[in-house]
């Protein structure tokens, strides 16, 4: 007979055999994936069986936001200095990015709330809530992709070889957003300030990001972009959707690094914080 | 077959009462662990916390069923969340080896829009079986829910039982090596709960059982050893009975709570009721006397008599009947009440005593709860009521009927 597998539950933080948790870590992200998959395909076709408008929900926000963008500009409400594409094409497409950001960042805690039963009375590998996230992100993202490439198309702006590294851009949008999502779980989960508070800080931080203003070239404002590291991640992968050369691609790859090691950390922050939010959600 | 798959050392855990204060503690608990400090502290309560569950220890063998009684809010559930590794305990320890499967939270997961069959495949994977696996089990799961044609339609269609019984379906393919099971045996219809009780009898011959239920006849049934939780913390016996009659005997103290009374209207002046036998064994006889000083002459009077076991259920019935119909004199009178046999599984039981005077129900005596009687022998649960039967074999003969 086989060995069984043998499980300890004591007060100890995990945190005290650091070996042994992150072989744990990667155990449950393996055990989780299929569940991961399962959740995600449950979540995506139940949103969309259930909606009249379907797929349309996936950038009827973005399109709204980028209408009234327009509007604003065209009407001279609002003056924004020229942007090297047509204007248009850079306030869909950095929407469109900022979008596809958002939902990742959203996604870690919403998936937590909407499993809050099942968190209380199961024992699965949490990671496959966050793994499910990025799918429905990811699957979300590839229609609001598709639909940009085919606008900015028509309005005559090709990617051109550079398509072939969207891919990475939106990725790097994505693993931002979960990364900072994953952070504001565990807190978010005990008080429902934090996703409340979380649009607030989004909707300013939308604002020194180049979404749907060009970068200002002097001033502190000019340094707030610059600092921003959310600026080099959605101006490269406008860049490579638009078929630009990357402005800021050292920044670019020093935040990616970054947030990987911010991923990690938050990740094993997340694990921690399982079982003492789940001792208090239900107490 | 005998290796030790639970072990529970000395395990406590606390709650808070107040929900601002829950959420704070939980905040600092989450600062302590990050810093990779222990849980719990050194054992000390902060303002506003309990123990909920405290210095629980036990050890169970595959094979073996262990029974966990309580009243609600004795800490059933949150030692079995520790045991499921939902909540890490606050002092003490927990070993398991091998699977654990919990009949816990049936169909938890469940999306109603998508049909039966989806929620299948993600409920079995939230319980961690691989698609493969999913697959091989599909038509026993749909065979065992017998919900037939409705396995394609969406989830919010089914009736609650049916999605109890899917839930259930799901949950009992599993082969685990430990089983959780909190009282879901008692859903669905009788048949359907006939078949649970022999799917969990298969699976308790090869897994460790661990089993919480109020259901007494339950407990008696399945377990092999019991766990009975009071407020908290817990003893072991290791007969089911023993620990049954713990149970019993901390609901009969709440219930000698449930404000026993004696009252007497005129034209009694005062009573006295005292049982000559209050502790008595299976099928013994039970005497009573009643003392009561009247005013005045009452004819005819009809006396009833109730038992009430511990969960406060009437478990027998006793009453005068014509023959012996009950005429009181002015001034004392002692009434000698006899009752043959008392058949009552054992256990204890308090007397509930009424006098009244014929077609009418309003009582000149009432003794409510105030004395109680133990009885022994014969197993609990089942029923309160136990007769004995008289069984005799013929052999080589045939009834044609």
């Amino acid at each position: 007979m086989s060995e069984l597998p043998v499980t300890i539950y004591t007060p100890e933080s995990s945190l005290a055999s650091p070996g042994k948790m992150v072989r744990e870590m990667f155990a449950d992200l393996a055990a989780g994936r299929e569940l991961a998959w399962r959740l995600a395909v449950r979540d995506i076709q139940a949103q969309y069986r259930q909606a009249f408008l379907g797929f349309l929900w996936a950038f009827i926000l973005p399109v709204a936001n980028t209408l009234a963008w327009l509007f604003l500009t065209g009407a001279g409400i609002v003056t924004v200095s020229s942007t090297s594409l047509p204007y248009p094409v850079y306030v869909f497409s950095g929407t469109m990015l900022w979008a596809i950001f958002m939902d990742a960042l959203n996604s870690p805690l919403q998936q937590a709330n909407a499993a809050k039963g099942m968190l209380a009375k199961l024992n699965f590998p949490r990671e496959a809530l966050i793994v499910s996230g990025i799918y429905q992100t990811l699957f979300n993202a590839g229609i609001k992709l598709a639909l940009v490439l085919v606008a900015i198309a028509v309005l005559g702006v090709l990617p051109g070889w550079r398509a072939l590294l969207i891919p990475l851009g939106v990725m790097s949008l994505i693993l931002v957003g979960t990364a900072v999502g994953v952070l504001i779980t565990p807190v978010g989960l005990l008080y429902t300030d934090v996703g409340k508070a979380v649009p607030l800080l989004m909707q300013f931080l939308m604002y020194v990001t180049p979404v749907v203003f060009p970068m200002p070239k002097e001033g502190w404002a000019a340094t707030l972009f610059a600092v921003n590291p959310l600026t080099p991640v959605l101006v490269t992968a406008r860049d490579w959707l638009t078929g630009q050369t990357p402005e800021f691609l050292g920044y670019f790859l020093l935040v990616n690094l970054a947030t990987v090691s911010l991923l990690l950390a938050v990740w094993i922050v997340y694990r921690l914080a399982m079982p003492i939010l789940i001792e208090r959600m239900s107490a | 077959m005998s290796e030790t798959l639970v072990k529970v050392e000395g395990v406590s855990k606390k709650f808070c009462r107040s929900l601002k204060k829950s959420l704070w503690y939980g905040l600092q608990d989450l600062g302590r662990e990050i810093t990779g400090r222990r849980h719990g502290g050194n054992g000390e309560l902060r303002p506003d916390e309990f123990w909920a569950v405290k210095d629980v220890s036990f050890e169970l063998k595959r094979g073996e069923c262990l029974g966990l009684i309580g009243r609600n809010g004795a800490g059933k559930t949150t030692l079995l969340r520790m045991l499921n590794g939902l909540i890490k305990p606050d002092t003490g320890r927990i070993e398991l080896r091998g699977r654990v499967g919990a009949l816990i939270a049936l169909g938890a997961g469940f999306n109603p829009i998508l049909t039966g069959r989806e929620n299948i495949y993600v409920n079995a994977s939230v319980l961690g079986l691989s698609k493969h696996e999913i697959d091989e089990k599909l038509t026993a799961i749909i065979d065992f829910a017998e919900i037939g044609e409705f396995i394609d339609s969406p989830v919010q269609n089914y009736s609650s039982g049916m999605q109890v019984r899917l839930g259930f379906a799901i949950a009992a393919v599993l082969d685990p090596d430990i089983l959780v099971l909190d009282e879901v045996l008692a859903v669905g219809d009788a048949g359907f709960r006939s078949k649970c009780y022999n799917r969990i009898g298969m699976l308790q011959k090869e897994a460790a059982v661990i089993f919480v239920s109020h259901n007494m006849e339950h407990i008696a049934r399945i377990c092999s050893k019991v766990v009975a939780m009071i407020e908290g913390s817990c003893t072991i016996s290791h007969t089911p009975v023993e620990g049954i009659q713990l149970y019993e005997k901390e609901n009969l103290a709440i219930i000698g709570n449930d404000n026993p009374c004696l009252t007497v209207a005129p034209p009694f002046l005062s009573a006295r009721v005292r049982i000559l036998n209050p502790h008595m064994y299976w099928n013994d006889p039970l005497d009573i006397l009643v003392q009561i000083n009247s005013e005045c002459m009452m004819e005819d009077l009809n006396l009833y008599g109730l038992l009430y076991a511990s969960n406060g259920s009437v478990a027998i019935s006793f009453v005068s009947t014509k023959r012996t119909n009950i005429n009181i004199n002015q001034g004392m009178n002692v009434l000698r009440v006899h009752i043959k046999n008392i058949p009552l599984a054992s256990g204890q039981y308090s007397l509930g005593l009424t006098l009244h005077p014929p077609e009418n129900i309003a009582h000149i005596l009432w003794s409510y709860k105030e004395h109680r009687i133990t009885v022994e022998g014969g197993i609990p649960g089942f029923s309160a009521c136990r007769l004995a039967a008289d069984i005799s074999v013929d052999y080589g003969f045939v009834d044609k009927k």
